[in-house]
């Protein structure tokens, strides 16, 4: 590596920070929660993970959090995708796929609109206090 | 591909020698043979400070904190969480409340901390400097040499309200002003990292966690007063601070933020490091100094400040670790948001190492001005084993205690000396009612008689004196006269020795005879010691009514001193008995009795 400019180390951090944020759960307005039990990861959550990972890069999106759960107990409707958005109702969208995941990321995280035909339900609120123990 | 989880394993000096090193390499297995390489980042990290729970390992975004993580758990880890997306609840930290949310950041010891100096520590990997960039890393340094004069730098740090970390606590803005507007061919900046105090490890958390914000802050310093040359004075004790160091400055040479015309400008700036053989009163800066150069480590009566005549007779900047890593935030964030923190005259933070008879032992960083009582009821979870607060002992050799009455009182520099302690670099032991004043005076005695260098009276023979006078109260040969004694000794050690190491030694009498005469005078007059510690006046006894003779003290008696036949009470031979106070635990009956 050559010696840096301050032109290279500006351009270093900027690249660097989007790497990091991901590690923060801090100041992010936003949370995707995949299920990722054996009946997610059969029905092809891995695949999802990756297309939301890809998207929001793409969006340039860096102020929301992706992280993986267990099963939610909906696995008629795998993958399943939990989607906690600051100021949008708290959603679960079921049979997600890879170009639903992108919907996602530029409908309901961009665009604040709900991706209306995969809503699965609101969870009702006994799961969400079983769920958080 | 972006990664979807992180796990950030703890690499500090408490972790990595009970098994940290194990475990990541454990972890690093288990993910390659899960063929999960690609979607999980394993970091290695600095210090969480939570080191009473290691080692610790957190796993991101969702924080997931797992504490008293073994090598042999890594598979679970691994194949749960990661694959699975399953948490390993028996491994999560659980706090002692029945709905225990296991998020670190809720955690109670972390709710109180405001962590400015370990920004970095148990987020970035302190070996990759990409890491520490990504974190406003070098941005301060960038801000200093593109936006600003050295004026404007140095007139930010003066307004900062910042102070030395060290102990003395000067302001850090004024000693870089003087070595700014002393006109020298050469001038050079020094990193204090010698640091003594037992028990604390505040400076090494910091150089193993995030190297690179010291190096940062020292190349600020030199283009602020003009100095080319830097050193890092280290103790040799300290092997992955200096191993970390040494990556760092070889990155940030390789990337030219250090060395030759950093970032193509005309300041030049290049740190060498500096071992230390371990003594303590080279944390004195003019010792330390003397150290660099190459002579014995003695201290030098000043003025002449360092900062107008220091390294080789040449104006020096020399700081604590701690009071470095301060100045790339205050730079970022500007003075203003510094000094709101804080109290009236001490602004910021302090980290301190909290040890002791505490639950949560760690290395923790609080806003000045918070109480004694938030540090040890909330941060440090109360007292172990449910026993009394009697004491915390702060500065070290050099400081003095501060007593359950003064639980409320807000913590900074002022108070602090006020009580009769001083804020110091850090240390913090926590005391319980088993805990000896007398002996633990002695303990601290023993450490300065042991570290003074001989060169001054006061504080080589004031010194000896005193320990020998406390040697032998805590034996029961005290005098009547002894208190005043030590007090006169102390007097004069205050006011004659040449350095801090002898004008402090005396601070631990001082204070614990101020606030715990009693148990002087208990000692001396009654020959008791109250809290069982001083075993010459400890005698153990058995309770002939209490007694049902069932042998069991006997039997753990490593000097067979306990005679008495099967269900007939027993007796204890005094001149025999090593106070090893074995059989008192025995005894299920309450029959041996301590005193």
């Amino acid at each position: 590596m050559a010696k840096l400019t301050l032109m290279d180390l500006r351009k270093l951090r900027d690249g660097k920070k989007i790497a990091m944020s991901k590690r923060s759960a801090e100041g992010k307005r936003a949370e995707v929660v995949i299920g990722m039990g054996t009946c997610g990861i059969a029905a092809g959550a891995k695949a999802v993970f990756d297309a939301f990972l890809d998207e929001m890069e793409k969006a340039g999106i860096t102020d929301v959090t992706i992280k993986q759960t267990g099963c939610m107990g909906l696995c008629f409707s795998e993958p399943t995708v939990e989607v906690i958005c600051d100021d949008m109702p708290h959603v679960v969208y079921g049979n997600v796929d890879d170009k639903t995941a992108r919907r996602i990321v530029r409908d309901h995280l961009e665009g604040k609109a709900l991706v209306n035909d995969h809503i699965f339900d609101k969870p009702s609120t006994d799961i969400i206090k079983t769920a958080g123990k | 591909m972006a990664y979807k989880n992180y796990i950030l394993v703890c690499a500090g000096t408490a972790c990595e020698s009970n098994k940290g090193k194990a475990l990541y390499e454990a972890l690093e297995k288990e993910i390659k043979s899960a063929g999960v390489e690609t979607e999980v980042q394993l970091v290695k990290t600095g210090c969480f400070g939570f080191c009473e729970q290691g080692p610790m390992v957190k796993i991101l975004p969702d924080e997931s904190f797992y504490v008293k993580v073994g090598p042999k758990d890594a598979h679970e880890i691994i194949a749960e969480h990661i694959v699975k997306g399953r948490k390993v609840e028996r491994l999560l930290y659980k706090e002692n409340k029945p709905d225990g949310d296991p998020r670190s950041n809720d955690i109670s010891f972390y709710r109180k901390q405001l962590r400015i100096v370990l920004r970095n520590c148990a987020v970035i990997n302190p070996e990759i400097i990409d890491e520490y960039i990504a974190r406003d890393g070098y941005a301060a340094l960038e801000k200093a040499l593109f936006d600003m004069t050295p004026d404007q730098v140095v007139n930010e740090i003066v307004e900062s309200g910042l102070r030395g970390r060290g102990g003395a606590g000067f302001p850090t803005g004024r000693k870089w002003l003087f070595t700014k507007n002393t006109t020298a061919d050469q001038k050079y900046i020094v990193c204090n990292a010698d640091e003594g105090d037992p028990g604390a490890y505040m400076d090494r958390s910091v150089l193993e966690g995030d190297p690179h914000s010291v190096l940062e802050a020292m190349s600020i310093a030199g283009y602020t007063v003009g100095a080319s040359k830097g050193f890092i004075y280290i103790r040799a004790e300290y092997p992955l601070a200096i191993d970390r160091l040494n990556t760092a400055m070889a990155q940030a040479r390789e990337y030219g933020l250090l060395g030759n015309k950093i970032l193509g400008t005309d300041f030049s700036f290049d740190i060498e490091i500096r071992l230390g053989a371990g003594a303590f009163v080279c944390g004195e800066e003019t010792a330390l100094l003397a150290s660099i150069e190459g002579k014995r480590g003695m201290p030098v009566p000043r003025p002449p400040f360092p900062a107008v005549k220091g390294l080789w007779g040449k104006p020096t900047v020399i700081n604590n670790v701690e009071t470095y890593a301060n100045i790339p935030v205050i730079l970022l964030k500007g003075a203003k948001w510094f000094n709101s923190i804080g109290t009236e005259t001490s602004k910021g933070t302090k980290v301190f190492a909290l040890t002791g008879k505490i639950n949560n032992s760690g290395l923790i960083e609080v806003p000045m001005g918070t109480t004694l009582r938030d540090i040890i009821y909330d941060i440090g979870g109360g007292i172990a084993n449910g026993k009394k607060f009697k004491a915390a002992q702060t500065g070290g050799p050099s400081g003095g205690c501060i007593t359950p009455a003064f639980l409320d009182t807000p913590i900074d520099y002022e108070t602090l000396q006020s009580i009769g302690s001083m804020m110091g670099s850090g240390g913090m032991i926590v005391m319980d009612e088993d805990d000896c004043m007398v002996d633990v005076t002695k303990f601290y005695l023993d450490f300065t008689v042991d570290e003074s260098c001989g060169k001054c009276a006061p504080c080589r023979i004031g010194g000896r004196t005193c320990y020998n006078i406390l040697d032998r109260i805590s034996k029961g040969q005290g005098k009547p006269d002894d208190l005043q004694k030590l007090k006169d000794i102390g007097h004069a050690m205050r006011k004659a020795s040449l350095c801090g190491l002898g004008q402090t030694a005396p601070n631990p009498f001082m204070s614990t005879m101020k606030y715990f005469e009693e148990e002087y005078r208990a000692h001396i007059e009654d020959r008791k010691c109250p809290a069982g510690k001083c075993k010459e006046l400890l005698s153990y006894t058995i309770d002939e009514a209490a007694c049902v003779g069932c042998t069991a003290c006997a039997r753990k008696c490593p000097v067979a001193c306990i005679s008495g036949t099967v269900k007939k009470p027993h007796t204890i031979d005094q001149s025999k008995c090593i106070k090893c106070g074995q059989c008192f635990t025995a005894c299920k009956f309450d029959a041996v009795k301590k005193g």
